[in-house]
């Protein structure tokens, strides 16, 4: 399958997780759509590690360890975020970003 | 005796400081003893040193004392120099001096003891100033006397300091010098630009090979002759002269008559050299000095206030003597110091004792009659009259008689205008001696009964001073009485440098006697005016009108230097503080501050606390950093 | 060794100050003061005979490479013995009185004290630059918790301002410091030899983090205010000591450092301070608050300063160094006589004063004798600095001696109309009650009349510190580059 493909379906996810975050005010759609713009680039990564390791370039494959670096890191924010939700949902009753605009004046 | 000259000055700042010191607990009769001996012990030693001086060939000492500046190649030491010119003016300033001092251990009697110790530490303080000022062998030196004694003046006629008249006449007198000050000032600085020393000695024996006409040497001249203005109150700068007569009588007979305002004549005079090699200068020293001798000679022909007459009349003739300078008759200009330290000592003296006897009373509209009452005062004011107004055999007409001649070899128009000034002082003398002293008194009944010959101490100065103003002209007889002028030949060395350039105008015998026999003749006929006028004077309270009161007002001289000089400074000083500092300067800084402040504000309504905002402006950003590393 | 002890004493001082209470605090700090006095004296008479003894380097910050490097010369030493007399004359002044806080008071006080001194001594510019700042903020603090109603605004003003100037000389002492390749000593930077073009701005970021200290015309207007807003005692070391700080910059950093710079911008420099001499008198003759007056008059007198030492030569440059002494003498003289009328009065408007002569004769008499020093009396302390430094501008141009010395008769006319105003007159019922000087006002008066008559005089002592080894050096430095 050409490469091209993956780069479309990537920017589609990444430009649907911009879109998300941009447009919704719940805090946990926001932070899906954060991590489907992780994936989107994760999916990039994928790919083109493919594409060089089947063009000869045998090392390109490391690209991949970064892949899960990511994952790994997503994995560490998802908790600390997810956390802060969950007491953003205590004290406030709400996952609405806009409720938390204290820092105005 | 020569190297203890340092005692002649040291004496009175002696007395300056225990008078000072111990104003509180010293009585009256100790202050006055310990103010006027220390003068007299001055003016002994001046007396010891006059006669080494006097010896033919007696070169110009100088005694160091120490290094007072001394910056790489500058040296300026602390030194003073005894030579003809300035042991004849030692004896001038101690003489006159002490007697003033006696004079005003009987005339400040009324004052508490402390500030009659204060009065008579500023008059210590005084003559030591003006000892230093004429002894001083560098121009430094004189100018350390020349702030000081302005530094006394200001003192002194401020010396009721509760009356805040008195102190802006003080305040007038001290900053109108500063202006000649500074122009003394600038012109050291180029005698040490130019000659690298402010020495007499060194700085005389360089000024010839400049040769004459040289332009250094004319602005060299002319600022040392703004200072002499300043300080011999001349055109432009004479007005706080008859101001200053708010200080104490005494006062105004030494500082302001007989010893500090000629502190310029002096200064002309040991700068002769100078002078002669720049006749430009010389020009304007003779015009400025006939232009003051008129101008205020013709003031004084309207003016009511006893001392006021006499302080015009100081200017005038502090007048004549720059005249005498500005047209090469050195000799001249420092003999009529000396005849006029007499007699207008004498005068202000005089004045003094009438004013004692009426009781503080100035206005001469209301006295009259006081021969009657005050016969030695009477007569000596008489006789200091004369001698002022020339009458032959006293010695002004002596050295009024030198100038006279002097200028007339020099230019005939200054001539006339100077014999019309010395005619003017004829008048206003007699005017004012008749109106004061003839007549029938005019003051109050409280103050007739008061009325009384004034104490010995008062009298006895008085006296001294009168023989001294009949005989002190007979040291410089002209030469048409083929006596020898011994003053002339006693200061030849000091003005012997400028001989080669003065270009010496011979008058023949029958000239001279004819200018003699003029003046006198129209100076007699001047007294007999004045006394047929003032003799029998009432005063009729009439306001004087048209050129008259102009002359009473002094020409308005005072209101122009407000609205030309006082105002506009006031005025700029406004506009710099309110304008260029405050919304100029000071707006600029704190606008600076405000400036920072309201960016800030703006900046500030980005952090809203959106989230949503903050990441559309995330995205907006990654979105224009992608273009910019994609498009540049 | 002497050197570090000058230095160590107030801010060790200082430090212990700050713990103690009421009336220990001005104790300790007066002998504190008197120690440092006793210090400085005898680095005086070292100074004569072997003025090596004198320099002293360790190690401070070797990752820069900065050395704790301090030392001795004519011109510092002036300016130490001005400061370590300057303190204890204040602390005695102020013996009387009671502050809030007094630990921290004086403690401030000290830690000024030793960053002052710090400044004259350092030879290293890293070291410079800290106790420029040192010297700096204990100020602040000291203006804004002692001073008057609006002094925290004022202080502020100060502050923000000095802190401006005192950054730009940063910039420039760290881009020298990298021409040099990383030696933050004196003479390093003075043997380095900089491009025209680098020494033409580097000479501004100099000059206006010094003119700014100074003041010079334009940079003058935080001093009014704050010298008024100031508690006197701060106002004294502000007026006194601490704008020397500025004349000693340039003469010590910026013209060895930048000769080239300083030959490009020497007129431009003049000028300014030129203008701000008329410019400072002139307003002086308006002002009818007693400390604002003196503020112009000090900003006319140190735009002299300013102006002789960028006319640079030898006349000029001996008669700035005495006079920096004798300016710090004598407007402490002055500012204690304000503080006793303040005090006493509680008023500081000329115009409701008047007559205090009569109540007061020896305050009149000290006054008056202060003026005179002041506006340049000869034999007092005044005349000669004033003297050498008209002197020597005259000798690099007449038109600016001309000039400037307008400024001699418009310093006539405001002090003595303050004279005038302040003490001439009839009393009124306020001034009336006014009351001589008491013991220790007249002690520190005393000293003070003393040094005006004793160096004006016989100023030879002084004469021969300002013909030490830094101004021979500044000199040479010009004339052989």
């Amino acid at each position: 399958m050409p490469v091209q493909y993956y780069i479309f379906l990537s920017i589609a996810l990444f430009c649907i997780g911009i879109m998300g975050v941009l447009m919704r005010r719940n805090a946990i759609i926001i932070f899906m759509c954060i991590e489907l713009m992780l994936n989107a680039v994760n999916l990039l990564l994928v790919a083109f590690s493919k594409m060089w390791v089947d063009a000869g370039r045998i090392d390109a494959a490391a690209a991949q360890l970064f892949v899960f670096f990511v994952m790994v890191v997503a994995a560490a924010e998802v908790s600390v975020g997810l956390a802060i939700i969950v007491m953003m949902y205590r004290n406030t009753h709400s996952v609405d970003i806009n409720i938390l605009s204290r820092l105005k004046n | 005796m020569i190297h203890l000259v340092w005692l002649v000055p040291f004496l009175p700042l002696l007395g300056f400081l225990i008078n000072g010191l111990g104003r509180n607990f010293l009585p009256k009769s100790l202050t006055g003893v310990i103010g006027s001996g220390t003068v007299l012990a001055a003016f002994v030693i001046s007396l010891l040193i006059f006669p080494e001086v006097r010896q033919p060939g007696f070169a110009p000492q100088v005694i160091s004392l120490f290094d007072f500046i001394s910056v790489g190649s500058l040296h300026i030491p602390f030194a003073f120099q005894v030579d003809q010119l300035s042991a004849l003016f030692l004896l001038i300033i101690t003489g006159v001096g002490s007697l003033i001092h006696i004079y005003s251990t009987s005339y400040m009697h009324e004052e508490s003891s402390e500030s009659f110790a204060r009065y008579f530490a500023y008059l210590n303080l005084f003559v030591f100033s003006m000892l230093i000022l004429v002894l001083g062998a560098n121009y430094v030196m004189m100018f350390i006397g020349w702030e000081g004694v302005g530094l006394c003046s200001y003192l002194l006629i401020g010396f009721w300091f509760k009356n805040i008249n008195y102190n802006k006449a003080a305040n007038k007198a001290f900053i109108m010098n500063r202006i000649g000050d500074l122009g003394f000032l600038l012109g050291i600085f180029l005698l040490i630009q130019q000659f690298g020393s402010v020495t007499f000695t060194e700085v005389f024996a360089k000024v010839p090979a400049m040769g004459e006409g040289s332009g250094i040497l004319f602005a060299i001249a002319m600022l040392l002759f703004i200072g002499a203005m300043g300080k011999s109150a001349q055109i432009p700068l004479y007005t706080w002269l008859p101001d200053a007569m708010a200080g104490p009588t005494p006062v105004s007979a030494l500082i302001h008559a007989a010893t500090m305002v000629t502190a310029g004549i002096y200064m002309v005079a040991r700068s002769n050299v100078i002078y002669s090699l720049a006749p430009h200068i010389q020009a304007i020293v003779a015009i400025v000095g006939l232009v003051t001798a008129l101008l205020a000679a013709s003031i004084a022909l309207k003016q009511n206030d006893i001392k006021k007459v006499l302080a015009y009349s100081t200017v005038s003739q502090l007048g004549y003597m720059f005249l005498a300078l500005g047209v090469g008759a050195y000799t001249a200009a420092v003999f009529h110091v000396m005849t006029h330290a007499f007699f207008k000592a004498l005068l202000f003296l005089g004045s003094g004792s009438v004013i004692h006897a009426m009781g503080g009373e100035q206005d001469i509209r209301k006295m009259g009659g006081l021969k009657k009452w005050m016969p030695v005062t009477n007569i000596t004011f008489l006789i200091g009259c004369l001698a002022i107004a020339g009458i032959p055999g006293l010695s002004g007409f002596f050295s009024k008689d030198e100038i006279l001649a002097h200028t007339w070899g020099y230019n005939k128009i200054m001539y006339a205008l100077a014999l019309i000034g010395a005619l003017m002082t004829a008048f206003y003398m007699f005017r004012l001696y008749y109106i004061t002293f003839s007549g029938k008194f005019r003051g109050t009944h409280e103050q007739e009964h008061h009325l009384h010959e004034s104490p010995v101490a008062i009298t006895l100065p008085l006296i001294i001073l009168a023989i001294l103003s009949v005989i002190g002209g007979y040291v410089g007889m002209p030469e048409v009485f083929g006596t020898p002028h011994l003053l002339a030949e006693y200061l030849a060395p000091i003005f012997a440098p400028s001989a080669p350039y003065l270009h010496a105008h011979h008058l023949s015998h029958e000239l001279e006697w004819g200018l003699m026999g003029l003046s006198t003749g129209l100076v007699i006929v001047m007294i007999f005016i004045a006394r047929g006028k003032f003799s029998k004077y009432e005063d009729t309270g009439a306001e004087n009108t048209g050129f008259a009161k102009v002359l009473e007002n002094k020409w308005y001289v005072d209101e122009l230097y407000d609205a030309i000089i006082v105002k506009p400074l006031m005025v700029l000083s406004r506009f710099f503080q309110d304008v260029v500092e405050r919304a100029g300067i000071d707006g600029l800084v704190n606008g600076v501050g405000t400036g920072v402040k309201w960016s800030s504000r703006q900046i500030r309504l980005l952090q809203n606390g959106q989230v949503g905002f903050y990441i559309f402006a995330m995205v907006i950003g990654m979105i224009v950093l992608f273009v910019i590393s994609l498009f540049l | 060794m002497l050197t570090v002890l000058l230095i160590l004493i107030p801010l060790i001082t200082g430090l212990i100050t700050f713990g103690l209470k009421g009336p220990g605090a001005k104790v300790f700090s007066l002998l504190s003061s008197l120690a440092t006095l006793a210090v400085a004296a005898v680095a005086w008479t070292q100074f004569q005979s072997s003025p090596d003894s004198l320099q002293f380097t360790a190690d401070w910050i070797p990752q820069l490479n900065s050395q704790f490097k301090v030392g001795l010369d004519g011109l510092s030493l002036m300016l130490v013995l001005l400061t370590t007399i300057s303190f204890p004359l204040i602390f005695i002044t102020v013996f009387s009185r009671s502050y809030d806080r007094a630990g921290s008071f004086y403690g401030l006080m000290l830690l000024s004290q030793a960053g002052l001194l710090g400044v004259f001594l350092a030879y290293d510019a890293l070291l410079f630059y800290f106790f420029w700042e040192l010297a700096l903020i204990p100020v602040y603090f000291l203006c804004s918790m002692w001073g008057g109603e609006r002094a925290v605004p004022v202080t502020f003003k100060f502050f923000v301002y000095t802190f401006a100037g005192s950054l730009l000389m940063l910039v420039g002492i760290i881009y020298i410091y990298f021409q040099t390749e990383g030696s933050f000593s004196w003479q390093s930077f003075t043997s380095l030899s900089l491009s025209n073009g680098e020494q033409s701005w580097l000479f501004w970021l100099f000059f206006v983090a010094f003119a700014i200290k100074m003041p010079v015309f334009p940079f003058h207007t935080w001093q009014p205010d704050t010298y008024e807003q100031s508690p006197t005692p701060v106002t004294m070391v502000l007026s006194g000591v601490m704008v020397k700080m500025g004349l000693f910059g340039v003469m010590r950093w910026l013209v060895p450092v930048l000769p080239q710079g300083v030959y490009m911008w020497q007129e431009a420099a003049i000028v300014l301070s030129v203008i701000g001499i008329i410019y400072a008198s002139c307003i002086a003759i308006m002002q009818s608050d007693l400390k604002k007056l003196i503020a112009y008059s000090s900003i006319a007198h140190i735009g002299l300063m300013s102006a002789a030492i960028f006319a640079n030569n030898e006349q000029s440059l001996a008669g700035v160094q005495v006079q920096m002494f004798n300016h710090g003498i004598n407007i402490i003289g002055l500012w204690i006589i304000v503080e006793v009328i303040e005090q006493r009065l509680k008023v500081k408007n000329m115009g409701e004063l008047g007559g205090i002569a009569t109540y007061a004769p020896r305050l009149a008499i000290l006054l008056v004798i202060v003026s005179l020093a002041n506006i340049a009396l000869p034999l007092t302390n005044g005349f000669i600095g004033e003297f050498l430094m008209f002197s020597g501008l005259f000798q690099y141009n007449p038109w600016f001696a001309a000039i400037a010395g307008i400024a001699v008769i418009l310093a006539a006319v405001y002090m003595l109309r303050m004279l005038q105003k302040v003490l001439f007159g009839e009393a009124n019922a306020l001034t009336a009650t006014t009351t001589d000087l008491k013991s220790g006002e007249m002690l520190a008066m005393a000293c003070i009349v003393a040094v005006i008559f004793v160096l004006g005089v016989y100023p030879k002592p002084l004469l021969d510190l300002a013909a030490g080894i830094g101004l021979q050096d500044a000199v040479a430095a010009v004339i052989t580059r």
